[in-house]
């Protein structure tokens, strides 16, 4: 499998150490300098946002965190309010501003994972410990949402072939499922039956084990917020955004390929795979193209949403357009 | 002021400000307020919802007349068909110039490869006529019966707007389902009086043909 490697950082890109001490108050004051600036000269219709909403001052906070070669590089970093208020998370209503309006009912601790199935070491974990499992990251993805939307997000988690390795798959194990939590008081979207509650989705063990795979647990260097699936989520980059599950509550191993809920809800619309693909259009609309938040025009869409050199490999002899 | 002179010159510059008013929502809110995270997908959604609710009160209209017996009610008829014109286009060149890039090679494949836009671009085009000939001057030039088999188009348009619609959303059908119903009821109310109509005596004018301001 050839993945390839990002070129490596050059001494003379290091940020400098007195900067990045106090680069936390360079921030708001770059921050609000340049946000005064965008909203006077070209008003929130180019921004996308009218104001500039840094982080959550009461979220925790992740530290030493570190950066991967894995992260884009040259892209623009989607904005936090934008990551944090538009979002599909049926949990919480249908309406893309419903889960930040409605998400605070989510109760992301006590949270326990449970770990089944074909597995040498089953087990039920605290979020806080699995947490401690492994270095966090700092991974800088594109995500591409089935809509045809998209951003680019800096999310904190640890590789999933990671986590997946700990428990000792055995040679039965050939899928990996996510499952999200099921709960009505927390979860009020789920008294509508718009989605076979609870969601579920999945993974082929070598996607699963792909180092761009990771569990996220964070974003902008603090904890998830609760609309983006606090406080454990699937980001699977290359595929389209619903694959990503969020508020996970039980990982297991399988032998046969899971039934993912979009495939459940609408088969001739929404695959298992559900590879990032402009040449396989969805039934009712292209996905050659797709508007980048806080871009004006569209833009093309890239095969495996740009992570082609990486993932192609996975798929080679696979009829994308059947197996889609 | 005769009634009819309160209704052109009062009552209907507030109309058409009032109907003005999504426009104004959204330039307001382009420059000064916030029209979300993706404004594109904004400013199409709320200019193809009040297409679509302009074109329901147009096709009101007409039965409001027949119910309530006031007459004068078809004075706003023109104005507020053409205001779903002017929507429908902000909605098609907004398509059209961000997310098509001003290409028409674009469009057109959409047209021929995805029903929804089918539907909505046949909707869409087959408004142009009817807002050309929306005149006085026309209705001389075709005359009355011609002129209304045209404007019949707007039945199409109906139907094709709840398609387009009913076909695009990705999951939640519930709004298109009820502008469905919407209008078939309202289309439905034509076909009643129309029924009623062939069984009747021809009535006489009850309006005299005068120039609409």
């Amino acid at each position: 499998m050839l993945i390839k490697k990002a070129p490596d950082i050059r001494e003379s890109e290091v940020t400098p150490r007195s900067w990045y001490v106090r680069r936390r108050e360079f921030l708001q004051v770059a921050g609000s300098t340049a946000v005064a600036a965008a909203v006077g000269a070209t008003g929130p219709l180019f921004s996308g946002t009218s104001t500039a909403f840094a982080q959550n001052p009461a979220a925790e906070k992740l530290e030493n965190l570190k950066k991967s070669p894995l992260s884009v590089a040259d892209e623009k970093i989607n904005a936090y309010k934008d990551i944090t208020t538009y979002n599909n998370f049926y949990e919480f209503g249908l309406d893309k501003g419903d889960p930040a309006r409605y998400a605070k009912t989510l109760k992301p601790r006590p949270w326990n994972v449970v770990v089944d199935g074909q597995v040498g070491k089953p087990g039920t974990y605290a979020i806080d410990d699995i947490m401690k499992w492994f270095p966090l990251e700092e991974r800088i993805y594109r995500m591409r949402c089935v809509e045809a939307w998209s951003m680019v997000i800096p999310w904190v988690g640890f590789p999933l072939a990671d986590f997946v390795k700990r428990f000792e798959p055995t040679s039965k194990a050939k899928f990996v499922k996510f499952t999200t939590l099921l709960d009505m008081k927390q979860m009020p979207g789920q008294s509508e039956p718009a989605l076979p509650w609870p969601y579920v989705e999945g993974l082929r063990m070598d996607e699963a084990t792909h180092p761009l795979a990771i569990l996220a647990v964070g974003l902008y260097g603090e904890v998830l917020p609760n609309q983006n699936g606090a406080p454990i989520r699937l980001i699977v980059p290359w595929k389209y955004g619903f694959k990503g599950a969020k508020s996970i509550v039980r990982v297991t191993f399988e032998e046969n390929e899971p039934m993912n809920t979009w495939k459940r809800m609408q088969a001739s619309e929404y695959g298992f795979y559900a590879n990032v693909n402009p040449a396989v259009d969805h039934p009712r609309w292209s996905q050659a193209s797709e508007r980048r938040i806080g871009e004006f025009f569209k833009r093309k869409t890239l095969p495996f949403n740009g992570y082609a050199d990486q993932v192609a490999s996975l798929y080679t002899g696979m009829d994308l357009k059947k197996f889609y | 002021m005769t009634q009819t002179q309160f209704i052109r010159r009062i009552v209907k510059p507030i109309v058409f400000a009032a109907a003005l008013g999504p426009f104004g929502w959204l330039v307001y809110n382009a420059f000064w307020g916030d029209l979300g995270v993706n404004p594109v997908e904004t400013i199409t959604n709320y200019s193809g919802i009040t297409t679509l609710r302009l074109i329901a009160i147009t096709l009101a209209l007409t039965p409001a007349r027949w119910i309530s017996g006031f007459n004068p009610i078809i004075l706003f008829r023109r104005m507020i068909g053409l205001f779903a014109f002017f929507y429908g286009t902000l909605h098609f060149m907004t398509y059209f110039i961000l997310d098509q890039s001003l290409q028409f090679g674009g469009v057109w494949d959409d047209v021929v490869k995805r029903p929804y836009i089918t539907a909505g671009f046949t909707g869409f085009v087959l408004m142009i006529p009817l807002a050309i000939t929306s005149t006085q001057g026309w209705i001389r030039r075709l005359g009355g019966r011609r002129w209304n088999l045209l404007h019949r188009l707007i039945y199409i348009t109906a139907l094709a707007a709840v398609l387009h619609y009913f076909w695009k959303v990705k999951l939640d059908t519930t709004y298109p389902v009820y502008y469905g119903i919407l209008m078939g009821v309202l289309l439905t109310a034509r076909l009643v009086q129309r029924g009623r109509k062939m069984a009747a005596v021809p009535p006489r004018r009850a309006v005299p043909i005068r120039r609409e301001a």
